[in-house]
């Protein structure tokens, strides 16, 4: 069955948190719009309080006795309240990024631009604890000198330690291979900051202002590249790759690695590609040429 | 013949033990107070950014865990390995550990970005994260060690003895799993070098025997001068002298083993000259901290200086021991949890990197007044909480009875 992570639409944290989210985390949704309806249109009093029974001693026992079942509880019953999916996340699609730094002008910033704007988040001043989802690696080869550049982000695992060391399972990797902190039940203990071999993420440091409706974040949480999975979900590209283009260096390309005729894949297949720590296991979704 | 064990609780108090909860009530309101100060403003009012993501209430907090998991040894010798002589601080172990891990715990809570949460925390759960098992270690190690005082105390059960000794069996298997627990938080960091080893938790382990051990004899000799009595007869002293010296050997071997196997290993050269040789403060905590100051001075102390017909009586070589042991106790967590994540990730291995995001250098952290004043709220927790319980129940043996 095809599923999709969704994030439901109001927020309960009201003016404090300023994004259009609900305190629920993004549920599995089968895409089957009609029963979804049904569910939401018959509430029945008596079986709210049932429930509302069952939820809280389910919520009680299991803390105490069997945790994890809560998860699949509180998941059905967010589930009959969510939209609809119109594009159902699927594990037959794996998002991947192929960036050649070769490309890679020296000194172009275009993609980190992009990416802020696209997702509101400041120009960094505080280069130790102020956010960045991607930035440029200035590289240097110490035994001949030579030197490049190349973009730097999540590298969306598919065995991402994050993901694994999450105590709440707010960090998560969805079907199609993106790897997201669910900002609404990330408790901000930083362990996946410790886990990710590519320091990749980022905490909030301090209360946010100017948040993009499109890209919840939140003080206290930690956050990283989304893979612009509100543009992809869309149809669309990732915003540095887009920024990129419009260079017109070209250096990255975005598509689905499962799909042998997507470009990604017919490059991926005839040039040599590296991924980054690829001896750590983690199986990156981002694949580097000249590096 | 063994005189029979009467037990008493704190009633007549001195203004002493007053000033000692009123210090620890104070630093508890500052550390609230702090904590408030970092919720509002963010974790920007602490030294902590994206590459020290874990800061000094980290530092305490697996050090009173681990003294927590420690703090049950008398307990566990008295009856698992059924010395008696260790049979009248047992109740007192037990308490002990139970308060050093609340104070651990509320500092870790405390720390976290979104503190509200702890409910989702303890309602969604990530299986695989060890980081939730330990969830589960540390409430179970709670749960199981009130059961276990409980047959001490109730008298019915502690006539047999029987469920005593199943309980404290039962105990002692799950503080070594806490610990191993805790060791293992950073066990499972494949990415950061300096904890890339199995000889963390066994590490951890003789660590907790030592600070664990520390923390019980302060504790008594407080309260010695509190009731006014010996509690603790000289056998007693020589019995925890020796202890303690090989829990501190013990801390120093698993050490070495640590770093001679992480040396052997060519691709942990960096991290290793890092810490023990050109780290600055990591490198001074290491040496002057934890091997000098909470291993080799107690070490010292205790096998030359102190004991019968020697410059310190065995009393005063404990206490002062104790206390250095404590102290290189937290230069251990500090090399180890802010060291270990001060030394750079290697990206791309043979090459030099650098970028906006800092990376490819060493991360530099200064612990701000409000992370500290936390840390050290944790400790007075867990003294205020020790405190308390002595005074509401008899967990204190009555003075020392000669055998
Ligand atoms: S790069 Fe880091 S944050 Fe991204 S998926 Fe991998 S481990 Fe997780
Ligand atoms: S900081 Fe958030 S996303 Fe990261 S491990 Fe903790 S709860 Fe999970």
């Amino acid at each position: 069955m095809s599923m999709k992570f969704e994030f439901p639409e109001t927020c309960s944290e009201g003016a404090a948190c300023g994004c259009a989210e609900s305190d629920a985390r993004p549920v599995a949704v089968a895409p089957a719009p009609t029963d979804v309806e049904h569910a939401t249109v018959n509430v029945d009093p008596v079986e709210v309080g049932r429930r509302w029974f069952l939820k809280a001693s389910a919520a009680f026992t299991t803390t105490i006795l069997a945790p994890g079942v809560t998860l699949m509880a509180f998941g059905e019953a967010d589930s009959a309240h969510a939209k609809p999916a119109d594009q159902p996340v699927s594990a037959k699609q794996r998002w991947g990024l192929l960036i050649d730094a070769g490309k890679c002008e020296q000194g172009c910033k275009a993609c980190v631009t992009a990416c802020n704007e696209e997702n509101g988040i400041a120009t960094p001043k505080n280069l130790a604890t102020d956010a960045q989802w991607i930035r440029t690696l200035q590289v240097k080869n110490p035994e001949n000198g030579s030197t490049f550049q190349m973009p730097f982000m999540c590298q969306h695992c598919s065995e991402p330690p994050c993901v694994d060391v999450c105590p709440t399972g707010a960090s998560f990797r969805r079907a199609d291979g993106i790897v997201l902190v669910d900002r609404h039940i990330c408790i901000g203990c930083r362990y996946c900051m410790m886990a990710c071999p590519y320091k990749a993420r980022s905490f909030v440091h301090e209360p946010l202002h100017d948040q993009k409706p499109e890209v919840p974040r939140g003080k206290g949480c930690v956050e990283s590249c989304t893979m612009c999975v509100h543009r992809v979900d869309e149809g669309g590209t990732p915003a540095c790759v887009e920024a990129c283009a419009k260079t017109g260096n070209a250096a990255m390309i975005f598509g689905d690695l499962h799909d042998p005729n997507s470009e990604i894949a017919k490059r991926i297949a005839t040039y040599r590609t590296t991924r980054v720590r690829a001896d750590l296991g983690t199986d990156p979704g981002v694949f580097y040429q000249n590096i | 013949m063994m005189a029979r064990i009467t037990f008493q609780k704190l009633d007549d108090h001195s203004s002493f033990f007053w000033g000692l909860l009123a210090i620890h009530a104070v630093v508890i309101a500052l550390g609230l107070g702090a904590f408030l100060y970092m919720e509002h403003h963010g974790h920007i009012v602490t030294g902590m950014n994206n590459a020290i993501v874990w800061g000094t209430p980290h530092v305490f907090a697996v050090f009173l865990i681990v003294a927590a998991s420690g703090a049950l040894n008398v307990a566990s010798i008295s009856s698992v390995f059924n010395n008696l002589a260790y049979k009248p601080f047992a109740r007192l172990s037990g308490i002990l550990a139970i308060s050093l891990l609340i104070g651990g715990l509320m500092v870790l809570v405390l720390d976290l970005g979104r503190p509200e949460r702890l409910t989702v925390a303890m309602t969604t759960y990530n299986f695989k994260s060890i980081f939730a098992w330990n969830i589960y270690l540390y409430t179970g190690f709670v749960v199981i060690v009130a059961a276990y005082l409980f047959t001490m105390m109730d008298r019915s059960m502690s006539k047999s003895g029987a469920a005593t000794k199943t309980m404290g069996w039962f105990a002692f298997v799950w503080r070594l799993a806490l610990t191993t627990g805790t060791g293992s938080i950073f066990g499972f960091l494949v990415a950061r070098e300096a904890y890339d080893t199995a000889l963390m938790a066994p590490l951890f382990i003789a660590a907790s025997f030592l600070y664990g051990l520390a923390f019980t004899v302060l504790v008594l000799l407080t309260v010695c001068r509190e009731t006014r009595t010996n509690l603790m007869s000289e056998e007693m002293i020589e019995k925890f002298r020796g202890l303690m010296i090989i829990f501190a050997l013990s801390v120093l071997y698993f050490t070495a083993v640590k770093h001679l196997t992480s040396l052997y290993a060519a691709e942990h050269h960096g991290v290793e000259a890092f810490i023990l040789w050109n780290g600055g403060i990591y490198t001074a905590s290491f040496w002057l901290g934890h091997v000098l100051i909470g291993n080799v001075l107690p070490i010292v102390i205790l096998a030359f200086l102190a004991g019968e017909n020697k410059v310190l009586t065995g009393r005063t070589g404990i206490a002062i021991s104790s206390v250095l042991a404590l102290v290189g106790g937290l230069a251990f967590m500090y090399v180890t949890i802010i060291g270990g994540q001060a030394y750079p990730l290697d990206l791309l291995p043979g090459m030099e990197v650098e970028s906006s995001f800092l990376d490819g250098v060493v991360a530099s952290y200064t612990p701000t007044l409000p992370e500290v004043l936390l840390g050290i709220a944790g400790v007075s927790v867990a003294m205020l909480v020790t405190g308390l319980a002595l005074k509401v129940m008899p967990f204190l043996p009555r003075a020392a009875q000669p055998e």
